[in-house]
């Protein structure tokens, strides 16, 4: 198995602090779907109010078409513990987030969703804005090496927490992987009652 | 040494390593609501897991309901679908749920603690990130998306790694008209909107022993705005008192012994923090948000701030842009700047006390001409407390809706919206651009704030008017 976890064009999206609410906003809340929210990914900034799409908005300038890494800044995904912002992350095309830090809910969200979220320095992530501002760039990011590709031989290493990455890698259903404790939440239940059974 | 509330809890909640630094914790309570659910019942369906424990396990419906009619129908057809889907889920699992018929349906963060199934030394978990809001009650509570929402309705457990700690001790006594929203809108502009992350946030301090649980609830439920993954106060008498007689709360014969239990929770003396941050209370004027995201945040008594006054680049350039979106100009006073529409509701001020307080500055007078003010009461017991203490007509009188129990213009999922361009003094949590609509500009204020900005027409200084009132 190769050792790349996603490759693809980057799109920068230089924001501090940009919110599940930016990401999609409510209208898009009542679905009782987890398919469809690409169209919703980050509607009021992507679309104008006559609906045709802005276009000084960065994910809709035509370098930016396909792109599958997204960069962007500190606090990317504060706000509503909403899945459906990752799930329209992802439909829309992004794998893989690159930012200063992440809210922890939306962190959580995305991990749960198979997408890979990178944490660089703000140096580091000052580097790959500029880098991105001299034209579109191709990055691949080796998770197995914790290093992100960004051609000419140079690479940017990052740190990720050892259980993300090795659930990323394994792909495993993370259900499935807690039910193999089932006997011991059935002692703690048991624990529980007896030591505390106002708790049911 | 010794170990802070959170670790308690957490290490009491182990069920077992799932590998390397992850746990499974055992999770006491989950709220489900329309909103988050639908999609994790789906999920179960389709693998052929069961709800584990529907004991454990309550429902209400608040995101997407209309204020005006109790209807499924009101707020529309795709809205009506989701809030079918969460009675039959819920009636396929046998989960309690509180629809929009029910005499305390209400936004699930009010009822929670009003039917007394929020309790100290509790994991509670809620499709919602402002499930921050139990830790009131000493409690370690945080939201959580689908997949999660899915995982512990077929465990009633989550994988958990243990976060840091912070402790946010607020001292002095807090001057009159300075409420539980003002001084955690005061620690969001301190701490920032990330402030937390990756934190369990404590509160302690006088002033936070002085304040109700109503207030302490206010406190907790914007810990999520700093970035904390929960914050969470040590119970006391007043969380114990709090609890008694409440329908899901110990019963007689367990509550010495649940008391007992629950007078062991605090921080040990010499537990390490891994943050401390101090805040002189006395000091806290009443606060209003310029901005667009919460720590964007000023005393009434002092001017819009300059994006050249940050030193942060980043930090200058989001004010730059915020100042756009908003409106203002910096050096402006607050005080000079006129309102749409005035909001009083939400998970973070829809309580009694809230009502309470907004209404003590209400009475006698009449919301300014043009001014668009709504009350949403947070439950249906809120609502029928404020109606039998005169609080509704108090309201009424001056010219504000009162309404049905929902999540409502907080958030604008149903039809109570700001429209583009509108100004509106808001008792929500958050003033994201479009968040209580798109073009929507939220200013985040206390309840009695925001009812004097509706008596004025603009934002004022609550402890003038009050001074004034009094004298």
């Amino acid at each position: 198995m190769s050792d790349i976890f996603a490759k693809g064009l980057v799109c920068p999206l230089d924001k501090n602090n940009v919110d599940t609410d930016q990401i999609i906003p409510k209208q898009f809340l009542t679905s009782v779907s987890r398919d469809g929210f690409a169209e919703a990914l980050f509607f009021d900034w992507r679309y104008l109010a006559d609906g045709s799409a802005n276009p000084e908005f960065v994910l809709n300038e035509p370098q930016y078409q396909g792109a599958s890494i997204l960069l962007t800044r500190a606090n990317f995904g504060c706000g509503s513990s909403r899945e459906h912002a990752p799930w329209a992350i992802q439909q829309y095309g992004f794998n893989v987030i690159i930012a200063e830090s992440f809210a922890d809910i939306f962190f959580n969200n995305s991990i749960n969703n198979g997408m890979l979220l990178i944490s660089l320095s703000a140096a580091n992530i000052d580097f790959l804005f500029n880098r991105s501002k001299q034209g579109p760039q191709q990055w691949q990011i080796d998770l197995a090496n914790q290093e992100i590709l960004l051609g000419n031989n140079t690479a940017i290493g990052f740190s990720i927490d050892a259980d993300v990455k090795q659930r990323l890698l394994s792909g495993l259903d993370f259900i499935g992987a807690s039910e193999t404790l089932s006997p011991q939440i059935d002692a703690y239940e048991t624990r529980r009652r007896a030591a505390q059974p106002w708790l049911g | 040494m010794g170990q802070t509330l959170y670790q308690k809890i957490y290490q009491s909640h182990v069920v077992g390593a799932l590998n390397g630094s992850t746990d499974l914790l055992f999770v006491d309570r989950h709220l489900i609501h329309e909103v988050t659910s639908p999609q994790a019942f789906a999920g179960l369906r389709q693998a052929g897991r069961p709800v584990r424990r529907p004991d454990l396990t309550f429902a209400t419906m608040d995101h997407n309901t209309s204020t005006q009619v109790r209807s499924y129908d009101a707020a529309g057809e795709t809205s009506r679908k989701q809030l079918e889907a969460l009675a039959a889920n819920c009636a396929e699992n046998g989960i309690e749920l509180l629809d929009l018929h029910h005499p305390d349906q209400g936004i699930v963060h009010v009822i929670g603690p009003e039917l007394g199934l929020t309790q100290p030394g509790m994991i509670i978990v809620c499709g919602d990130s402002h499930t921050s809001t139990h830790g009131a009650f000493g409690a370690i509570a945080f939201g959580i998306g689908t997949s999660e929402v899915e995982h512990v309705l077929a465990t009633q457990t989550l994988p958990q790694q243990v976060a840091k700690t912070l402790k946010v001790e607020v001292t002095g006594t807090l001057s009159p008209f300075v409420t539980p929203k003002d001084v955690i809108l005061a620690v969001i502009g301190a701490l920032g909107t990330a402030g937390g992350n990756g934190f369990v946030a404590e509160f302690c301090g006088d002033a936070i022993k002085g304040m109700t649980m109503e207030g302490r609830m206010t406190l907790c439920n914007m810990s999520i705005e700093m970035g904390a993954k929960a914050g969470l106060i040590a119970p006391d008498a007043t969380t114990f008192a709090y609890l008694q007689g409440r329908s899901h709360a110990p019963k007689a014969e367990h509550w010495d012994a649940a008391v007992a239990y629950w007078q062991s929770l605090y921080s040990d003396a010499d537990a390490q923090f891994d943050k401390v941050v101090q805040i002189d209370g006395s000091q806290i004027r009443p606060q209003v948000t310029w901005g667009t995201n919460p720590e964007q945040v000023i005393a009434i008594d002092q001017p819009v701030p300059a994006p050249e006054s940050f030193s942060d680049l980043i930090k200058a350039d989001a004010a730059r842009r915020a100042l756009i979106y908003m409106g203002l100009e910096a050096g402006q006073k607050l005080t000079d700047v006129a309102v749409d529409v005035v909001f009083i509701g939400s998970c973070t001020n829809s309580r009694i006390e809230d009502l309470r307080a907004a209404a003590a500055v209400v009475a006698g007078k009449t919301v300014a001409s043009g001014v668009r003010a709504l009350v949403v009461p947070g439950s249906g017991q809120v609502k029928r407390q404020a109606e039998a203490e005169g609080l509704a007509d108090t309201f009424k009188a001056a010219g504000f809706e009162w309404r049905e129990p929902g999540c409502s213009m907080c958030l604008g999922m149903n039809d109570d919206r700001v429209d583009a361009g509108q100004r509106c003094a808001s008792t929500s949590n958050r003033n994201f651009e479009g968040r209580q609509g798109r073009g929507s500009r939220t200013h985040l204020v206390s309840p009695a704030m925001a009812a004097a900005a509706a008596i004025a027409g603009k934002f004022v200084d609550v402890s003038t008017i009050s001074n004034g009132a009094s004298a």
